[in-house]
């Protein structure tokens, strides 16, 4: 077994907001994150698969062939976009806020079962230099 | 890996004020989502000295080398604290990162950032190796209430780097 990590960069606008609390309850738990008007990240996406070593091409994924899905999934999906505005996962009636955590989920459903000959290991997203989130696909 | 050290650097503890840091914290939402980690990293800029009682001078300069230069010498570290845990489903999130900083800038910032850590309790009865100092910081973080801290990885230059902790991602 080995492990391949691909790297990928978006831009986004995002803010925190639960639908179910108060304005009031917002601000308190999100801070300045719960400011409407959105702001934004330059995020980092580590995909790492895990799979054998073909014997013939030596590549335990083709990596052209991974650029090209992370390209389609995840960033002409993500990149300069608003997460909560324009991106499903992330909608209103969702209930899925666009936290660090979640993103990181919302990226490992979108690619899982999409990249032949391989398994999908880890997603890694950067926020920020230092903070990331790592999901494994655990339940 | 896996198993918590009891004690690693004996010596006097700073007391964990944990009624502080639970202060305002909303209640625990019940409706959890999938396991998640979340990992922050933070910097402190430390002097040390590798030296051991046990050993002769002579043997401390062939164990320890430059690193055993009388004077000491610093480091710039980073400090990778990694939380386990299921994500709220009403916040997103594995933790509070307000929270979470709070204790790193007291137990770990204010007790270490700017010190010679051969002058710290911390160090009475070890050398202050990051080896040593990856330990000591898992064993502070275990007293943490927001969420679980599975792993430390802590640099000590570019090109050295230590990890404690689980083997994430098996469930």
């Amino acid at each position: 077994m080995i492990f391949l990590t691909r790297k990928a960069e978006f831009s986004s606008a995002h803010y925190y907001w639960n639908e179910a609390w108060t304005k009031q309850e917002n601000e308190r738990v999100f801070g300045r994150c719960a400011n409407k008007n959105g702001h934004g990240h330059n995020y980092t996406l580590e995909v790492a698969v895990a799979g054998e070593v073909d014997p013939v091409s030596g590549f335990v994924v083709d990596l052209k062939e991974l650029k090209e899905i992370l390209e389609r999934e995840v960033v002409s999906v993500y990149d300069h976009r608003h997460l909560n505005l324009e991106v499903p996962e992330f909608a209103a009636g969702t209930g899925m806020v666009p936290t660090t955590e979640n993103i990181a989920i919302a990226i490992w459903r979108r690619l899982e079962g999409k990249i032949p000959g391989a398994k999908l290991h880890r997603v890694r997203v950067y926020e920020m230099a230092d903070l990331f989130a790592d999901y494994y696909g655990e339940r | 890996m896996g198993t918590v050290p009891t004690k690693i650097a004996s010596g006097a503890k700073a007391p964990i004020d944990f009624d502080q840091s639970m202060a305002g914290r909303k209640p625990r939402s019940i409706k959890t989502g999938p396991r998640a980690y979340l990992t922050r990293r933070y910097r402190l800029s430390a002097s040390h000295r590798l030296h051991s009682d046990v050993f002769t001078e002579e043997e401390n300069r062939a164990v320890y080398g430059k690193c055993n230069n009388p004077h000491g010498h610093g480091h710039n570290y980073a400090v990778e604290v990694t939380l386990s845990g299921p994500v709220d489903a009403e916040t997103g999130m594995v933790c509070d990162l307000g929270k979470l900083d709070e204790f790193a800038r007291t137990h770990l910032l204010e007790r270490f950032d700017g010190r010679n850590m051969n002058a710290l309790d911390e160090f009475d009865h070890a050398v202050p190796t990051t080896e040593n100092f990856t330990h000591e910081v898992y064993r502070i973080f275990q007293e943490f209430a927001g969420a679980r801290v599975v792993r430390i990885r802590i640099e000590e230059t570019g090109n050295n780097s230590f990890e404690y902790g689980e083997e994430l991602g098996r469930g």
